[in-house]
């Protein structure tokens, strides 16, 4: 099936792998920004990921063991993140900021000596036949495991925000913490933990660049894609299913510049390259003017500190 | 311009003003700025194997230092005086985006000398050298040319300078030559180092048919994505990539920066020291070719390492006319080749490529 | 059991001595990183901190911390503004990179006219040129009530690809060879940003930075204006009852900041940098939201945040370059830096109780 000497099956499975790592991350951040947290060390927790994966994965042998240690590392920056923002109320921008800095030179300085190693290969899911038929084989039968795995976590996060007790507990800390606390909830607790899953995240969206998408381990090797999740979680207004049509989009775009080059197309590629964020912000404008005068599509509290005045 | 004539003039001014080193038992401290981290595997990592081999060549003779991942820009022009300041008399400024810090640093520090890496400006104290990677692209063509089954060769591009839109005319002139049928197809990733774009632009292209991935980033990914398709040829690029021998990687185009490095500061302790352009090649070591592996039939490899003695001997240019441009405007007539000014600043495809070069 | 309890107000003593035990605490913790690394850590924390400003040449790098502070400082001190009044312009790297794009676009315009006047323009055009990016988020909060944080951050990878898009395309530097960038304006002297005295690093975006402090101070602190700011900040209904209309703050504070991060990048394109390319942007806007946390959002704590953040840029090359310690130790320590005066800051604002907290 082509459009346009574009080959739109091949595309769509190009793009869902790689979109992966920023499909990830970005619902880690959904979760983190839902309890009111805005922690801008994406980037900073998915290169520990990619670095802590690749290291574990070489060592053993396994991927699976390199995906749950770079979860791990992921968590272990944002508690980080966690005790300076939560416990001693620091500004979350600032830290955010600085936890990408951290990041980047930590994972770079446990890093050396893994430049050059192929990982163990990352296996895909056995389908047998179904991954023959036409059209559907391709798109959704072809992938690793990771893959589905990530597709399952938006699942579940979305029941989680939309269905669980303690989902409307998370929700209620990001949207009012002063109410949540009068409730008798426990605020800080709540945004730690929503912090470390998010670091999880991050780090497996890391590992998945670092073990599968890439694979390979050098310095700096995210490039960026912690900052695009954050734009994600902005697009899909603070919603699980529409993170996954953001991945796909940002992750989409860079796929389809790339791919309309490929088919002899002239295009202005930074002009492309822009448009996602520009969608983002228009997107952003309509939700607040459909919004008005009602409830904000950002959790209220995204971003405060909270601290329990006796 | 003309660099050649440039150069004589330079250098002959520069080894008058050049004195003997004071004392021999003072080491020589030389001075490294790269743009990347030594661990980029790529072109940061090739320029610091320069360095290591000057070590190794005069040992005590020389002390060596490096300052990794310097922006280009002020960043670079301070980096560049601390290392003046420190007392280096030779600064090798790995990237071309230092060309003006260290134009305006080397005017400050008469008595120091700089190497800059792909620049064209030149001073008494500032000698610049590159490579002519467009050689080991000739190689790659012919290989890429006799192995394409598809007929289509992909390229995956960086930036559109002189240097990469070289390195396509040659791979595509030199694939045509063998194989007159073959279409090339170039994505312009630009970036010099993006692993994730990087493979999304090769599997981008292996989508649209191709069978030959060439490289002019310096990530693997391009050769995993190879690998994963399977029946699809690579080459390595900066570095050798051998880890992905002998399929896909089937030869490589390495960056060699030792032999120039070791000579100029060979140079250097002898006192012989002078400013010029240097523009080396296969002849001069510069540029390297990787180890033709397995994968690529005897004969194949027979022809490839002929062009490659060939050009080493100077009896072959890659590009010998009658060229045309893309628009069939003529470029080159029969039996002429470019000068290296010419060449240096390439801003046009050669005819039968038929994307169309960003503006 | 240790509790937290707010002071009533920040406590002066420990605002003075918190960064004072950061740095102690950095240099601990650093300290030790630097000794697993297999380096002094004593000789290391001394270049990173002391021979900046003490050591031999520091005469040069007290020009240099200067210059590298200075763009921090202007952005901070208009950041600082918007923060205080509770309105999160995270996006100054995009308002940098506009106004520079403009000023330099003036310049460019003009070449190769030499006027006093031009000068003066580019100014004009590159605080108006921040100043209508950061007026793009102000614009819709206003009327739609949309996040100005997320707006201007998307706006920094706008901003970000119109720089890639200026740097090949239209301000390219015709005489260029092909390469990316537009003409240095270094070398054009009716657009050039020059050190004023020589050897003290200072220019004119230095001089805007000192004058931006103390027009920030006189507004915070000494004018009505700043007193409805930081009761906006502190107290959003109350500052209603006193007059303060949110509009026109949202429009002020953005549009402050904006126009400060625009001139940023005017005198960092005219100067230090010269020139429009790629990479032009090297994260002045993001290190300046630090930096205004770091001084706690007070002029004079700016100055000093600004100045040390420098210092750790310049001695960090110091130590990388002197004892072989990776970039990315560096980077590390700059990291560990950030996280101790963030943390301790809680000694300011809270006091700390250990034992059971009265309800």
């Amino acid at each position: 099936m082509t459009l346009g000497g574009i080959d739109i099956i091949v595309l769509t499975a190009t793009l869902m792998a790689a979109s992966t790592p920023v499909l990830l991350a970005a619902t880690g951040e959904l979760i983190a920004e839902k309890a009111g947290v805005l922690n801008l060390g994406v980037e900073g927790m998915m290169i520990m990921g990619a670095m802590a994966g690749f290291a574990v994965a070489v060592t053993t042998g396994s991927p699976v063991a390199g995906f749950l240690a770079g979860a791990v590392a992921g968590a272990l920056m944002a508690l980080l993140f966690a005790v300076l923002t939560q416990v001693l109320l620091s500004n979350q921008t600032a830290t955010g900021l600085a936890l990408t800095l951290f990041g980047l030179g930590l994972s770079a300085l446990f890093g050396k000596g893994y430049e050059g190693v192929r990982p163990p290969s990352t296996g895909k899911v056995p389908f047998g036949p179904l991954s023959e038929i036409p059209v559907i084989g391709p798109v959704l039968f072809s992938h690793d495991w990771v893959v589905y795995a990530s597709l399952i976590l938006v699942a579940v996060t979305w029941a989680f925000l939309r269905f669980t007790r303690a989902g409307l507990i998370l929700r209620a800390v990001g949207e009012s913490h002063d109410a949540a606390h009068a409730l008798g909830y426990r605020v800080i607790a709540v945004r730690i933990a929503a912090l470390a899953f998010g670091g999880a995240l991050a780090g497996l969206g890391g590992a998945y660049l670092s073990l599968v998408r890439v694979p390979q381990w050098t310095e700096g090797m995210t490039a960026g894609a912690g900052w695009i999740a954050l734009a994600i979680v902005v697009f899909a207004s603070w919603r699980a299913e529409r993170v996954l049509i953001g991945a796909y989009l940002f992750g989409g775009i860079t796929a389809l510049q790339l791919q309309l080059q490929a088919a002899g197309y002239a295009i202005p590629v930074h002009l492309l390259s822009m448009a996602p964020y520009v969608i983002t912000i228009v997107v952003l404008v309509i939700l607040s003017a459909i919004h008005r005068h009602g409830a904000q599509a950002a959790p209220a509290d995204l971003g405060r500190s909270f601290h329990a005045s006796a | 311009m003309n660099r050649r004539s440039f150069l004589t003039t330079t250098a002959a001014l520069a080894l008058a003003a050049t004195s003997l080193p004071a004392f021999a038992e003072e080491p020589l401290k030389v001075g490294f700025i790269y743009v990347g981290p030594v661990g980029d595997m790529g072109w940061s990592y090739q320029h610091d194997q320069g360095r290591q081999a000057i070590e190794a060549e005069y040992g005590d003779k020389v002390a060596t230092t490096f300052i990794e991942s310097v922006p280009e820009g002020p960043d670079a022009e301070r980096v560049l005086t601390q290392l003046a300041l420190e007392g280096n008399k030779l600064i090798f400024a790995t990237s071309f985006g230092y060309m003006d810090a260290v134009m305006n640093v080397a005017a400050k520090f008469p008595d120091v000398k700089f190497e800059h890496a792909t620049g064209y400006k030149t001073a008494d104290n500032v000698a610049v050298y590159d490579a002519k990677f467009f050689q080991g692209r000739a190689i790659q063509g012919t290989i890429a040319g006799r192995m394409t089954k598809s007929n289509k060769i992909g390229y995956i591009a960086s930036f559109p300078i002189p240097e990469v839109i070289q390195g396509i005319n040659s791979a595509y002139l030199h694939a045509k030559k063998v194989n007159p049928d073959v279409e090339m197809k170039v994505v312009w990733a630009y970036t010099w180092f993006d692993p994730a774009k990087e493979a999304d632009a090769a599997a981008a292209l292996i989508a649209e048919g191709v069978d030959v991935v060439m490289q002019h980033t310096d990530s693997t990914a391009p050769q995993a994505k190879a690998q994963e398709a399977g029946n699809v040829i690579t080459f390595g690029q900066a570095s050798d990539m051998s880890a992905f021998a002998p399929m896909p990687r089937v030869s490589s185009t390495i960056d060699n920066w030792a032999p120039y490095y070791v000579q100029r500061v060979g140079a250097m302790l002898d006192g012989t020291w002078g400013s010029g352009a240097t523009w080396g090649g296969i002849d001069t070591g510069m540029v390297e070719i990787g180890e033709i592996s397995s994968a690529v039939p005897e004969e194949v490899k027979a022809e490839a390492l002929a062009l490659k003695d060939a050009i080493a001997a100077g009896t072959y240019h890659p590009f010998t006319g009658p060229l045309n441009k893309q628009d069939g405007s003529a470029w080159l007539a029969e039996g002429e080749t470019p000068d290296d000014g010419a060449l240096a600043g390439m801003n046009f495809y050669v005819e039968g490529i038929t994307a169309e070069l960003p503006k | 059991m240790i509790t937290l309890i707010k002071r009533p107000t920040p406590s002066r003593g420990w605002s003075y001595t918190t960064p004072i035990i950061a740095v102690l605490a950095t240099m601990i913790a650093g300290g030790l990183m630097f000794a697993a690394l297999g380096k002094d850590p004593a000789q290391a924390i001394r270049m990173i901190f002391w021979d900046p400003l003490f050591g031999p040449n520091a005469a040069y790098f007290r020009g240099q911390l200067l210059v590298k502070a200075g763009p921090l400082i202007l952005i901070a001190s208009g950041l600082a503004v918007g923060f205080r009044a509770g309105i999160w312009n995270i996006g100054a790297e995009g308002q940098y990179i506009i106004g520079a794009i403009c000023g330099a676009s003036v310049a460019l315009a003009a070449y190769p006219a030499e006027s006093h006047l031009l000068f003066p323009a580019m100014i004009v055009a590159g605080a108006l040129g921040g100043w209508l990016w950061g007026m793009i988020p102000a614009v819709l909060k206003v009327l739609f009530n949309t996040s100005e944080i997320l707006v201007s951050l998307m706006l920094v990878y706008v901003a970000q690809n119109l720089l890639a898009y200026a740097a090949f395309g239209p301000l390219k530097n015709p005489q260029g060879f092909g390469f990316p960038g537009s003409r240095n304006l270094q070398q054009y002297p009716s657009a050039h940003n020059p050190e004023l005295i020589a050897g003290t690093g200072a220019h004119w975006g230095v001089l805007a930075a000192l004058v931006a402090v103390i027009g920030a101070y006189i507004l915070m602190h000494r004018h009505i204006a700043g007193f409805r700011i930081r009761v906006a900040g502190e107290a959003p209904r109350a500052a209603r009852f006193a007059g303060v209309v949110p509009a026109r703050l949202v429009m002020f504070c953005l549009g402050l900041s904006g126009a400060l991060a625009g001139l940023a990048g005017l005198f960092e394109v005219s100067g230090p940098s010269g020139q429009i390319t790629d990479g032009f942007n090297a994260g002045y806007g993001f290190t300046a939201i630090i930096v205004a946390f770091l001084g706690r959002l007070h002029p004079l704590g700016i100055l000093l945040a600004g100045l040390l953040m420098a210092l750790t840029y310049i001695g960090g090359d110091m130590a990388q370059m002197m004892l072989g310690l990776p970039g990315a130790a560096i980077q590390v320590f700059q990291g560990m830096l950030l996280f101790f005066l963030l943390g301790f800051d809680v000694l300011t604002n809270y006091r700390i109780r250990i034992g059971r907290a009265r309800a």
